[in-house]
């Protein structure tokens, strides 16, 4: 299977995106009003649809909530699901620290008062070799960087989860070191496609997807889309994120998806598609290339992977 | 006491038990109930319990050491052959199910990936053994023959435990379970088998 040019979003449809976002204002008065999830689904469809890249449908909500990666939750893909009920993610807030002007603790309830859900219906690149497409609400990072108004020496960004071992108990044991960190360079957290979302298909995050609020950066492997976040820390020096730090061989800062660039453990040039029988070829930064590659450009991107 | 005789009655209830996951795999397989990846899931459960038999195996050679536990040799054959039919499984999923005979595909990660690479090799040093487990061929080969060329299970249990151990991303502890219980059934036969005989002389 060739990559066809139009699997890569073209810059229209990027354009058109824009659009939507206008559009999405109804879309969160229906969410604002409606109680259950199935109202929505109705109601966004078209925008879903009209946002879908060729050869893509999206994946089902019960395929993208219970198939998740969450080791606070456990290690399993359905641990997440099963492990979560414990979780209460209201009240939320988000601290913002490091190099700002405006270093402050955010009520999420106020924040989102703020700020514009928008739709985006995006593909989700694992690590490990699979994929799904999904339908996201939320809004651009970009809008919270505003708020904290970085300064000049603020390079990077790093993202902390929430801990609390007693509501995830996946945190009670040493899988990983706690919290989960991650990272982005604040070029790419200003970029429009990266978003924090607090919902999918028109409902709430639950809490296996990363409730109440998490970061999703399409053109990066899923694990940088850290989960239910609880600070955001401007610094000026690359920061530590969990999955480099444990093997650093294995994951980089950077993660962006490289069909080119393999894992030791497994082949990045193919994925399998949730829901799908054949594998699909992986694309170039997840079919966000002519969106993000600028970002890159004269970067050794076998060196930073 | 369990007497052998005793014993062989109760080897298709074995043989049942044994056999009876992979069919309750295949039927959540199809049915749909194997949650979102069901290749993966599939893949995973057949790669497991092919591991989880071989340690069985190992450990039934040196039980049935003891008079007390000798009526457990009637069961390693089956055992032995279970394990490899649910290793055929695992292999025969990768291939066809999980690459759908993408063999150029297949090829390089056989080489490029040591995991697999473990488990491939594992896979082919298991082979002999299987096509050799027949009481013909026990008396064609003559018994030294035959016992050199089951001396390949001791590589390839370390080497499917390891290719477990690398496939996991985080939470290394089961696999290592697997590597520890081989590791010591191993030595102990390598001690009462070859190191005392050898003091004796």
């Amino acid at each position: 299977m060739k990559i066809l040019p139009s699997e890569i979003t073209p810059y229209t449809n990027y354009l058109n995106r824009r659009k939507f976002i206008k559009s999405s204002i109804a879309t969160s008065l229906v969410l604002g009003t409606s109680t259950g999830l199935q109202a929505n689904h109705a109601s966004n469809q078209n925008i879903y649809d009209n946002q879908l890249d060729e050869n893509d449908s999206l994946n089902s909500f019960e395929e993208i909530t219970t198939y998740n990666n969450f080791y606070e939750f456990g290690m399993g893909k359905t641990d997440p699901a099963e492990n979560s009920g414990d979780f209460k993610p209201k009240p939320w807030s988000i601290s913002l620290e490091g190099l700002i002007n405006n270093p402050q603790v955010l009520d999420l309830e106020k924040l989102l008062q703020k700020v514009t859900i928008e739709d985006r219906v995006y593909r989700l690149r694992c690590v490990e070799a699979w994929s799904m497409v999904i339908p996201w609400q939320g809004f651009p990072l970009a809008e919270i960087i505003k708020m904290a108004d970085p300064l000049s020496s603020a390079k990077f960004i790093q993202f902390v989860t929430v801990f609390r071992p007693e509501e995830m108990p996946g945190q009670k044991r040493r899988s990983l070191p706690w919290p989960y960190v991650e990272g982005l360079r604040i070029d790419e957290a200003m970029h429009p496609l990266t978003i924090l979302s607090t919902g999918l298909y028109g409902h709430d995050l639950l809490n296996q997807s990363g409730a109440p609020l998490r970061l999703v950066v399409p053109w990066k492997y899923g694990f940088k889309s850290i989960k239910s976040i609880s600070s955001i820390r401007f610094v000026d020096k690359q920061p530590d994120a969990t999955w480099p730090m444990l093997a650093p061989s294995e994951y980089g800062f950077y993660s962006n998806v490289n069909n080119l660039v393999d894992h030791p453990r497994w082949s990045q040039g193919t994925e399998r598609r949730i829901g799908e029988f054949k594998r699909r070829k992986t694309m170039m930064y997840n079919g966000y290339e002519e969106d993000v590659s600028h970002l890159y450009k004269g970067m050794d991107l076998k060196k930073y992977y | 006491m369990i007497s052998s005789q005793l014993f062989k009655k109760i080897k298709p209830l074995i043989f049942f038990v044994i056999f009876l996951p992979s069919l309750i795999w295949c039927y959540q397989f199809i049915n749909g109930s194997l949650g979102v990846n069901p290749i993966e899931k599939l893949m995973d459960n057949m790669g497991e319990m092919a591991l989880r038999l071989i340690v069985l195996t190992l450990f039934i050679s040196s039980l049935s050491e003891f008079k007390k536990f000798r009526f457990l040799i009637e069961v390693r054959r089956m055992i032995g052959l279970f394990a490899f039919f649910y290793v055929s499984c695992h292999f025969l999923i990768y291939i066809v199910l999980d690459h759908f005979f993408n063999m150029t595909f297949i090829i390089k990660d056989i080489i490029k990936r040591p995991f697999i690479t473990f488990g491939f090799i594992s896979f082919i040093f298991l082979t002999p053994l299987a096509i050799t487990s027949p009481k013909i061929m026990l008396k064609k080969l003559g018994f030294k023959a035959w016992k050199k060329i089951h001396y390949l299970i001791y590589p390839a249990s370390i080497l499917s435990s390891v290719h477990f151990y690398m496939l996991v991303r985080a939470n290394k502890i089961e696999p290592a379970i697997y590597i520890f219980l081989i590791l010591v059934l191993l030595l102990y036969r390598l001690y009462y088998k070859i190191i005392l005989p050898q003091l004796a002389r």
